[in-house]
């Protein structure tokens, strides 16, 4: 691709008014586009509308989101979005943005498609690799995807469109008022009509000053917003699907890597290294920052390699550490509340999340392949730029000779912000002198892997004649690892941020993700991390599925307190309308209220975040404490402008799995530096049998913007199954996942 | 190295390997068949469910030497060329995959089943252990269903 050559169209923004679009010709012989959207954003002013009308005190995340600080962040490039119409009559884009099967390439498909006029079958999406001129516009996190491109992809595709129609009227010699676009193609009012692709050439060098074009209105969608299928669903049923493992990179040999026996531990020697590199199919070892890399001819050889070294290690960074010096630690920094319970009634409580592994399905892996003057990098990764840039310093290497292939990845929820994986297999191809293809095992993925930071939680509401009067919610967490770019993310947009004084990032990430829903009065909410090194990272819904978890878990207590139903409650205690809808349709819906039989009960939870809110019901058999069984949820969600709804459901779906396995069974219990569980019989995320059969899913009507969706499942599912399980069985859980033996024997170290 | 004779899809292959290398790594970097996937290589989250004789097995502890002589079948011998089978079409019409990761075997561990028991009960459905991280168990009983209906 060649320079952009500029030429000028100018478009017309959507609902948010009149905006100036310039368009850019990618130099090609077919029609390929980038577009540029001059004016910023317009997100954090509509959020701060919404904001002044909530009552009560607008907390900073009211004001301004996650999302909306990621939005501003990413807008001066927002515009570098690629989109090619082929000969063929296809379209492809590329997305800067991670598929870790959140349907994200579907969702723009969709988009594009839609603009075009294209069969959605004609739309390709691939990943892009990393591109450092995105700057900060290229991180897959926040439920920020389709936030952040609905309204570029759009601009980009109806460009395209406008163009294309602009060709097919020069070529007929007709104005191209009097042109439409249907099934990829132009249609003149005579019936003639042109294919995109037999237009395609002539649109790429066509001079079209003045040309102008804006996305259809939101109400001539005929694709957008209904339930879709993935557009990668065959090759996932087939077999074909290629993950970062499945990939044939010449030369590239299976590698494993040996770990310490405790977090961060260090190499001090390979005590056989002779003995294991006889061992059969050994190719070669190395031993790296990490550990001691073992490369052989099939995967299984390279573990047997490497659970066969003898290697004397030095200490890691928490080797004394264990769940309970954890726990103290957290208590001790919490911190105070400011309102004493004196001459007002009030609820306290203090609750303990556990430390929770991102454990996708597929383990930490990459493909990387080091010489002398360059590198290239396979792996599934939501931070391509800044893993780009980390790894190029560690192999010694200019970033413009590192190339960084984005795959489509076994799932992520959280876990491929960082790019682990990808820095050592480049670490390990340099020491080998070879390309490497690096699989983690499920121990070490569990083990030396990242998980969500354990937590504690001190909340306080005091309440005087039926309203809630202060509401404190006091975090301590171990702190949590944002190095994948958000720092600068954050520090670029500082002097926007709805934050005042001086907050770490955490503190600036917790405030701009967490609030209160309801109108409580005077809500302070604050978190303290502790400094422990361990390997962590966000979770999905950061912080708040333990932060709004528990809250959800106290209003209930409140409720009770105050002589209220906790639906009652809540709606009486919402801010706005919207919300009080969401959690209606599922009191009505899931029949709240109804004659449950001895140990089983009903809860519920609501979580707004990104502009998107939701309510959560489920039903609960509890008859064994030990043994809860979510048998039935009834979820509603309101994203403002669901795209798909379909894929919106299955989010939901996982944020209620995910809810089910961290509040009643999953956990990583940490003992002298390192995590017991090693494997999915030990970490108890749940099964089939954990799963309820009655799942129904309501998603509101469209009517505004697209908020974010893809975590927002996840912590008013938490609330709800916590407050049916204390309903059931009258135990006022406090720690969670609430059944947390160790009921296994750990993997040895 | 003794030399194993197996079909894999109705292909035969011959591998020289150690007689105890577990057959998803001699599928895998070997054979580069690579639909069926490594999730903890221990028999615990049957990413690799992958069918021995029609019956589902997990390559990840399943000696080489086992197969000698034998029909092994993985994901993508299932569709008879273009032509799905119902499991995999009821998996479409419920679009059950998220990542898709562990879905190889998750459709393996349900022919198998359907296999077996033509209309499963939801505790046989129960009883399929293959971890889904993207939580999909909803419309993976569903298609299940589905599937059955079809069948
Ligand atoms: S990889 Fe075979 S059961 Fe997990
Ligand atoms: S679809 Fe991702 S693990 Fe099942």
């Amino acid at each position: 691709m060649g320079d952009p050559t500029a030429s000028s169209t100018e478009l017309t923004g959507g609902a948010v008014g009149r905006r100036r679009f310039l368009t850019f010709l990618v130099a090609a012989p077919t029609l390929t586009l980038a577009t540029t959207d001059l004016a910023p954003d317009s997100a954090a002013a509509a959020s701060v509308d919404v904001a002044a009308g909530l009552p009560g005190l607008p907390q900073p995340a009211d004001i301004m989101d996650l999302g909306d600080v990621l939005i501003l962040a990413g807008t001066p490039t927002a515009h570098l979005l690629v989109l090619e119409v082929t000969e063929d009559g296809e379209a492809h884009f590329e997305l800067p943005r991670a598929e870790v099967g959140q349907g994200i390439t579907t969702a723009v498909a969709m988009l594009v498609a839609e603009e075009l006029d294209l069969p959605l079958a004609k739309v390709r999406v691939r990943l892009a690799d990393a591109r450092p001129e995105l700057l900060m516009n290229q991180l897959t996190g926040g439920s920020n995807t389709i936030r952040s491109v609905y309204g570029p992809v759009r601009r980009a595709a109806a460009a395209a469109r406008a163009r294309l129609v602009a060709a097919a009227g020069a070529r007929w010699d007709l104005a191209p008022g009097l042109l439409a676009t249907r099934d990829g193609a132009v249609v003149a009012p005579d019936g003639r009509t042109a294919s995109y692709g037999s237009l395609t050439s002539l649109a790429a060098t066509l001079p079209l000053p003045g040309l102008t074009a804006k996305p259809k209105p939101e109400s001539e969608h005929t694709l957008v917003g209904t339930p879709t299928s993935r557009v990668d669903a065959r090759a996932m049923v087939t077999g074909a699907m290629r993950y970062t493992l499945d990939l044939d990179v010449a030369g590239a040999m299976p590698t494993m890597v040996r770990r310490p026996p405790t977090i961060n531990g260090t190499v001090r020697s390979v005590d056989n290294e002779a003995e294991v590199r006889a061992m059969p199919g050994v190719i070669d070892l190395a031993v790296v920052p990490t550990g001691v890399a073992v490369m052989a001819e099939t995967f299984g050889q390279a573990q047997d390699a490497k659970d066969a070294l003898d290697v004397t290690w030095n200490g890691g960074t928490v080797d004394s550490l264990s769940d309970a010096g954890i726990r103290k630690r957290l208590r001790a920094a919490a911190l105070p509340f400011a309102v004493p319970p004196l001459l007002t009634r009030y609820v306290d409580a203090e609750f303990d999340f556990a430390f929770v592994s991102h454990a996708p399905l597929e383990t930490n892996c990459a493909i990387a392949d080091v010489r002398e003057d360059r590198a290239e990098i396979w792996a599934g990764l939501k931070s391509p730029i800044v893993a780009r840039q980390t790894i190029a310093a560690a192999i010694g290497l200019p970033e413009g000779r590192v190339t960084v292939h984005v795959r489509q990845s076994g799932g992520s929820f959280g876990r491929r912000l960082f790019f682990d994986g990808a820095l050592e297999a480049a670490q390990i191809s340099k020491a080998m002198a070879r390309p490497v293809k690096l699989m983690w095992s499920r121990i070490d993925d569990m083990r030396h892997g990242r998980a969500r930071p354990a937590t504690h939680h001190k909340i306080r509401a005091t309440y005087a004649l039926g309203r809630v009067l202060t509401y404190e919610h006091r975090v301590a967490a171990v702190e949590t690892d944002l190095r994948h770019g958000l720092g600068e993310i954050l520090t670029a947009t500082a002097a926007g941020l709805p934050v005042a004084g001086n907050l770490s990032f955490a503190q600036t990430v917790f405030l701009t993700t967490v609030k209160v829903p309801y109108d409580f009065g005077v809500v302070t909410e604050l978190l303290n991390e502790v400094p422990l090194k361990m390997h962590t990272a966000s979770w999905r819904s950061v912080y708040s599925a333990n932060t709004r978890g528990a809250e959800e878990i106290l209003v209930d207590e409140l409720a009770k307190k105050m002589g209220r139903d906790p639906v009652a409650f809540r709606r009486a205690f919402l801010k706005t309308d919207r919300q009080r809808r969401v959690l209606d349709k599922v009191a009505a819906e899931g029949d709240w209220g109804r004659a449950m039989p001895a140990g089983f009960a009903q809860g519920v939870g609501f979580h707004d975040e990104y502009q998107s809110c939701t309510a959560c019901l489920v039903e609960i058999d509890a008859r064994d404490p030990g043994e809860p069984r979510v048998v039935r949820a009834v979820i509603a969600a309101d994203v403002g402008r669901p795209i798909n709804p379909r894929g919106l459901e299955a989010q939901l779906l996982g944020g209620l799995t995910d809810a089910i396995s961290t509040t009643l069974r999953a956990g990583l219990h940490i003992d002298r530096g390192l995590p017991l569980e090693g494997s999915y019989s030990q970490f108890h995320y749940a099964r089939q049998k954990d799963s309820p059969s009655d799942v129904r899913i309501f998603i509101m009507p469209a009517g505004g913007e697209p908020g974010g969706a893809g975590e927002l499942g996840v912590p008013a599912a938490v609330g709800a199954i916590a407050n049916a399980y204390a309903r059931a069985t009258g135990i006022r859980p406090r720690s969670f996942p609430i059944n947390f033996d160790v009921d296994f024997t750990p993997f040895p170290r | 190295m003794p030399a194993y004779t197996f079909a894999v899809n109705g292909r035969t292959v011959t591998v020289d390997a150690p007689a105890d290398m577990p057959l998803l790594w001699v599928l895998r970097d070997r054979l580069g068949v690579t639909g069926p996937k490594y999730g903890c290589g221990i028999d615990v989250c049957k990413a690799c469910t992958s069918h021995l004789d029609g019956e589902a097995i997990n390559p990840c502890v399943v000696a080489v030497s086992e197969v000698a002589g034998r029909e092994v079948t993985t994901i993508e011998g299932l569709a008879d060329g273009d032509a799905l089978h119902p499991v995999q079409e009821a998996w479409l019409e419920q679009d059950v995959a998220q990542c898709g990761y562990c879905q190889p075997g998750q459709i393996m561990a349900a022919v198998a089943l359907l296999r077996k028991t033509a209309n499963p009960t939801d505790a046989e459905i129960d009883a399929i252990q293959n971890v889904c991280r993207c939580g999909t168990y909803v419309r993976i009983r569903e298609a299940i269903k589905r599937a059955a209906a079809k069948m």
